[in-house]
């Protein structure tokens, strides 16, 4: 059935709220107000105020809650407002959330999801914008789910709700009004496995989130021109299905990563020492990434535009490659 | 006597520019000048002009996301804020920051912030320089009701209370934290009460009374000053829009709303009454004081919209200073 990119993810939050007691909503303004980007919309009249639980302005309190109730055998999906507020709940994330499991010698599971918006291109300016994906993959034992498709991301939430692990689950805001085909009812993909969302033989371009929707694009433009681009969406950072990118340079011979966070430390660069390190024999050119600049991200609409990586860039850095 | 007339006076004309600019910038969000966020201030204009009415220049200032009456009540200039809303070159930061972040550190202005609570310890540090410096002068740090309930809040005031640090912590609790009521996110009435537990005065005003406001902060400027400490002052406000532009506010109460924006309440509309009342002004002086603002506005306006975009390669300045 048609359902945007944020009807997506409800769907898939009802579907286990309906299917598991243990599952709940903690975050601020999920409740009457539906979540600042009205993904939440209608679930508190659902559900009720014991499983849709608005809470203070208190991320750490947030993301550090869902640890030891998820310790304690609930299943809480948690949202941070915007993606950057991560920021001041790090040691929730990073010292908490990804390390009980393994210091605790497996004896007790994170079994969370936090949901955060990533993504410019609304005007929000330096501190409500931003795309981190990169900044938790280099914390082990966090997963980091990031779907470009309303149906990835109803399938891939169900999955991170019933995984064991503590799951980031990075959604952008250009999406949210997003159409696409989602299948009705329980759905899982399983995380750890890219898609191929295009296939093609001359180049392939790995990208995640809203960048693939512009690769896309750009991908079409390409083959007008002779150029036939596979574009693989991971889908998931961590784990990353390895196997599929190696797959596909092996067909291409060439590689173009695309993401919108920036590119020093993005984790584009992961992507590209494993290309060099496992699959250096299959390359004819060398890696190209195409990201944003290593600023912070600019309010004005002239200067946002010129920030976040175009179709047009796109389309340069894969004929640079020719 | 005539100073303070004079000082009424002063406070007024504060007050209706806060009023006509922030009138205006609803107006052209609605009309689409500008992408983003516009946090309106309109209700809340006494608390900052109240506040500001003691500071010197040399002052510091740490505002929030709702940040365009502090502005103003610091001296920030009408058109280059203006020009910042619009994104242009010509703005307080050449148009990377927008609305929640205009900055004028000529002023004090430490800038508005949008990430809630983060101003508290910015305004403690600048205290601690002010005190470091051994200059006489102090901080304020702005904050809402949802702010009071973050690390930041409780770290700021036992540090500055233990330092005794030259700041004043003026909370601005308007009852609401985006959609989430005071009574529903805090267990007091009171925001001032939490002094108690630093060891700091704590006093709670009506903080539509912008003499009432002006007086408290006076003394609690002046024992700053003093080296005697930090002070906590609560104002009791309403915000006469939704939480950002766009919100329609629908989980307030009409009857609420409609008292808070009644003549009785209105902290403007009182301020005329009483400017009447001791007869230090009459009806036309109020009408000049209200054209002169809106001309000023105007200006601003035009200003804003004649100014160029920033170039696409100002993306890559203001970062790194090598
Ligand atoms: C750390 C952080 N959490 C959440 C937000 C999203 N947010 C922006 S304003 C706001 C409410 C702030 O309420 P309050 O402090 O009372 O100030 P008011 O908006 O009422 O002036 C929230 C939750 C944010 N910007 N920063």
């Amino acid at each position: 059935m048609q359902m945007t990119y944020a009807e997506a993810i409800r769907d898939a939050m009802r579907v286990e709220l309906k299917r598991d007691p243990k599952v709940y909503l903690a975050g601020e303004d999920i409740g009457v107000f539906g979540g600042c980007f009205g993904v939440t919309a209608g679930l508190l009249d659902e559900f009720g105020p014991k499983r849709i639980v608005d809470t203070p302005i208190s991320e750490n309190f947030i993301v550090g809650h869902a640890v030891g109730s998820s310790a304690c055998g609930l299943r809480p999906i948690v949202e941070i407002m915007f993606n950057d507020f991560i920021a001041v709940c790090f040691d929730e994330m990073c010292n908490q959330a990804a390390k009980v499991r393994y210091m605790f010698g497996g004896k007790a599971d994170v079994g969370m999801v936090l949901r955060m918006p990533i993504g410019a291109g609304i005007g929000a300016a330096a501190q409500h914008s931003q795309s981190l994906e990169g900044l938790l993959t280099h914390i082990p034992g966090l997963i980091s789910v990031i779907p470009s498709t309303p149906a990835d991301a109803k399938g891939l939430l169900i999955s991170a709700i019933r995984d064991d692990n503590p799951v980031i689950f990075y959604e952008h805001k250009q999406m949210y009004g997003m159409p696409g085909e989602v299948p009705e009812g329980d759905y899982t993909i399983p995380i750890g496995k890219a898609d191929i969302k295009r296939e093609g033989s001359d180049v392939t371009i790995v990208t995640w989130s809203w960048m693939v929707q512009k690769s896309l694009a750009a991908a079409e433009k390409l083959a007008a021109e002779g150029i036939n681009a596979e574009v693989l969406d991971p889908r998931t950072l961590i784990p990353l299905d390895k196997e599929a990118i190696l797959k596909s340079v092996a067909k291409t011979g060439k590689l173009v990563i695309v993401h919108e966070e920036v590119k020093t430390s993005g984790f584009g660069g992961e992507i590209a020492a494993i290309v060099s390190e496992e699959g250096f024999d299959y390359l004819d050119a060398p890696i190209k990434r195409v990201a944003a600049p290593d600023t912070p991200i600019p309010f004005s609409p002239a200067l946002e535009q010129a920030y976040i990586p175009s179709e047009e860039k796109i389309i340069e850095a894969v004929k640079a490659l020719f | 006597m005539a100073e303070k007339k004079e000082q009424l006076l002063e406070m007024y004309k504060t007050m209706v520019r806060i009023r006509t600019f922030e009138k205006e910038a609803i107006d052209l969000f609605a009309a689409g000048k500008f992408p983003g966020f516009v946090h309106s201030y309109l209700g809340e204009e006494a608390i900052a002009t109240g506040v500001c009415a003691n500071l010197k220049d040399s002052d510091y200032i740490c505002s929030t996301h709702r940040g365009h009456g502090h502005l103003i009540a610091k001296g920030g200039k009408l058109d280059l804020m203006m020009a910042e809303l619009y994104g242009k070159s010509t703005g307080y930061c050449k148009g990377k920051g927008g609305s929640m972040h205009i900055a004028d550190v000529d002023l004090g202005i430490l800038g508005a912030n949008g990430i809630v609570g983060a101003g508290m310890p910015i305004a403690t540090g600048a205290a601690f320089a002010c005190k470091y410096r051994k200059t006489d002068n102090v901080a304020i740090a702005f904050f809402g009701d949802g702010a009071s309930d973050r690390a930041t809040f409780h770290e700021s005031l036992n540090l500055a209370s233990i330092w005794k640090l030259p700041v004043v912590f003026v909370c601005e609790n308007n009852g609401w934290a985006i959609s989430n009521s005071q009574e529903n996110h805090q267990n007091i009435t009171d925001v001032s009460d939490r002094a108690t537990a630093y060891g700091i005065p704590g006093v709670s005003i009506d903080g539509n009374d912008v003499m009432a406001i002006s007086e408290a902060a006076e003394e609690a400027i002046k024992r700053a000053r003093k080296g005697d400490g930090p002070t906590l002052i609560e104002c009791k406000t309403w915000r006469h829009r939704g939480h950002f532009e766009g919100d329609p506010g629908a989980y307030k109460d009409p009857k609420d709303q409609e008292e808070w924006l009644s003549d009785a309440k209105d902290a403007l509309v009182r301020v005329e009454k009483k400017l009447i009342e001791l007869k230090y002004a009459n009806k036309a002086d109020l009408d000049k004081v209200k054209a002169d603002a809106q001309t000023e506005v105007d200006a601003a306006v035009k200003f804003a919209e004649q100014s160029p975009d920033p170039d696409p390669s100002e993306v890559l300045t203001d970062v790194y200073t090598v």
